[in-house]
């Protein structure tokens, strides 16, 4: 059977001063269309390394990349990303950072009014029609967050690539914007690959969380199917037995089967607070 | 109003006037005052001061052009200036005038006559040698840019290249203008070969010699400003497959203009400095020229007129300074922290 993405038995190594480091070891996952995936696992242990691959950013050192039985080799706008500290250019407008990309990828595909109504159609998904005309240092970190979210979708990725998006944000903006993103995958049945550190986070929005053991060599440890209805809320799925017991499974995975040398205190409950210094291999 | 106007004075390096502008709207007096007692005050105390202390001691210094001129025997100087291109200009109206009566004259005689305009050849006063100096500095100072921001642009993109040449940069660096000054005078001699040339010798020797001394700091500037642009910048990029030109112009040389301007600022201050003693050897005929030629007359006004021409040196040091650092601020507010 084909998938619509196959990340086929990936591995990398990195050279270090002391040698190749080997940071990934036969990742295989298969994401059918439409699908909502979540990478969780400690600091460290390779999740944006996986993500990077899939972009293109980074080349495997074995198995490779598959995406509509097409191999991925280079960067493409069919796999947008949306980098966790948004990356907007700071000299341009929310406006100007969604334009350049959609100049680059719609050449010669639409005109400039088409180009124009589609910017700001984007701009709209994300709730940030009022403040497009502003440069990223005037508006909030969630705002940015949504301007690059925009920037992404504005691409028409086939997959959309989502590396801890919401990691930098405080409580009460990242639920805004989960919700948003929920409602925006509703809408478009986006494939995405999300990383993050929040279990809540993973379980409301995935329709699978996989979870990676440790590095390195770090792969796959656990999938977990959510077969939450969809649309999902949070405030009701509070209290509810299934939504906990999902939870439970994540946190049980990553604090007692993969516990992370560098938390033993083991005082830490919820993954939430921002993993700070998440290394450059990560 | 007021604090847009603010703003924009302390933007333009006019501190001083920042509490004379409150003080006029009325904002606690006492506060503005001891303001403005720091900024303008104390140095103005310090230039009386320096001023004393420079006549006192020029006074008791006897060259063998005479005293040391003080203070007030330099600002008669530099009337003298004033007073000298007055006259030269007053000669060149003249000359004209009396050219163009001539022709009329020949033309009303014989319609077909050819008549001859012959410009005015008259010495170029002081501040005919500002303006040299000024055009001179400048053509060097553009003419580095222009070699020292791409390849400064290169060098930051490509790591390899960098260390390739940087030993090179660290070497050419820090050589005196007055090294380079014979080679580049014979290089310019046998290569710029014209018969009716563009640019006389002289000018293009010191403006070579301001380029090959002044590039550095931006050639650095660039290279380190563009190598430390966050990676994810990049990798958008990478992401909508921009075209690498596109990549240079739309994502690297913006996300690292203030380094580039600062460079551009240390390159303009060394460019200046330099041009003084390229002009000297070179004989271009703007300030150096002036400042030796004073030197070599060595009448009993020559001291005098040198220090003019060193305070006006500094002066438009100063000035072309505060220009490039206004240029800067602007620049580095329409980029915010993020890009610097």
């Amino acid at each position: 059977m084909s998938h619509y993405l196959d990340i086929d038995h990936v591995g990398i190594e990195f050279p270090t001063k002391n040698g190749p480091f080997r940071a990934l070891q036969g990742v295989d996952l298969k994401i059918a269309k439409g699908e909502f995936i979540s990478l969780i696992g400690h600091s460290g242990c390779g999740k944006s390394t996986v993500l990077n691959i899939v972009a293109g950013l980074y080349g495997a050192t074995e198995g490779g990349v598959v995406l509509e039985s097409k191999e991925v080799s280079e960067p493409g706008p069919d796999r947008a990303v949306v980098f966790q500290n948004h990356s907007l250019l700071p000299w341009l407008t929310a406006y100007q950072n969604v334009e350049l990309a959609v100049k680059e990828v719609f050449k010669g595909k639409l005109n400039r009014s088409e180009m124009h109504e589609w910017i700001e159609h984007n701009l709209e998904l994300v709730h940030m029609s009022h403040a497009m005309h502003k440069r990223p240092d005037e508006i909030s970190g969630g705002m940015k967050q949504r301007v690059g979210i925009a920037r992404a979708l504005a691409m028409q990725p086939k997959v959309l690539l989502m590396d801890e998006p919401f990691g930098a944000l405080d409580a009460l903006t990242r639920a805004h914007l989960q919700d948003s993103l929920m409602e925006i995958q509703q809408e478009l049945n986006n494939t995405v690959i999300m990383i993050t550190h929040d279990v809540d986070e993973a379980v409301l929005l995935s329709d699978r969380i996989v979870m990676m053991t440790n590095g390195p060599a770090a792969t796959i440890g656990e999938i977990l199917k959510v077969e939450l209805e969809r649309p999902r809320n949070r405030v009701v799925l509070a209290d509810n037995a299934e939504y906990n017991h999902y939870r439970s499974q994540v946190l049980k995975f990553l604090y007692e089967r993969q516990r992370n040398p560098a938390q033993t205190e083991g005082k830490k409950k919820s993954v939430k607070p921002r993993l700070v210094g998440k290394g450059e291999a990560a | 109003m007021k604090d847009k106007l603010i703003h924009s004075l302390e933007t333009f390096g006019l501190t001083p006037m920042v509490p004379i502008v409150r003080l006029a709207s009325g904002e606690n007096p006492k506060q503005q005052f001891q303001d403005l007692f720091e900024k303008l005050g104390l140095p103005l105390i310090a230039i009386v001061a320096f001023l004393l202390l420079w006549s006192v001691s020029a006074a008791n210094v006897q060259t063998s052009l005479g005293q040391l001129p003080g203070p007030s025997q330099v600002l008669e100087q530099y009337h003298g200036l004033v007073a000298e291109h007055k006259e030269e200009r007053e000669k060149e109206v003249a000359f004209y005038e009396r050219q163009e009566a001539r022709n009329a004259k020949k033309l009303a005689a014989n319609p077909d006559a050819v008549v001859k305009t012959r410009p005015y050849t008259g010495k170029p006063t002081f501040f005919d040698q500002i303006l040299t100096s000024l055009y001179t500095v400048f053509t060097g100072f553009i003419l580095g840019s222009l070699i020292a921001i791409p390849l400064g642009v290169a060098c930051g993109l490509n790591k390899r290249l960098y260390s390739a040449v940087s030993p090179l940069i660290q070497v050419l660096k820090p050589v005196s203008p007055l090294a380079w000054l014979p080679i580049v005078t014979m290089v310019v001699s046998a290569v710029y070969v014209s018969t009716d040339p563009m640019f006389s010798k002289s000018f293009v020797t010191s403006a070579i010699t301001v380029t090959l001394c002044s590039m550095w700091p931006t050639l650095i500037n660039t290279a380190i400003g563009v190598a430390s642009i966050d990676k994810d910048w990049l990798n958008v990029g990478r992401v909508i497959r921009l075209h690498w030109t596109k990549q240079v112009t739309k994502i690297a040389i913006p996300a690292s203009l203030p380094m580039i301007f600062t460079g551009l600022r240390i390159s303009l201050g060394i460019g200046w400095m330099v041009l003084i003693a390229a002009e000297m050897l070179a004989q271009n005929p703007g300030l150096g020229k002036f400042v030796w030629d004073e030197f070599q007359n060595g009448s009993s006004n020559s001291l005098g007129r040198i220090m003019v021409a060193v305070i006006v040196i500094g002066i438009i040091g100063y000035i072309l300074d505060w220009l490039m650092l206004s240029l800067q601020k602007v620049i580095s507010h329409s980029t915010p922290e993020g890009a610097r």
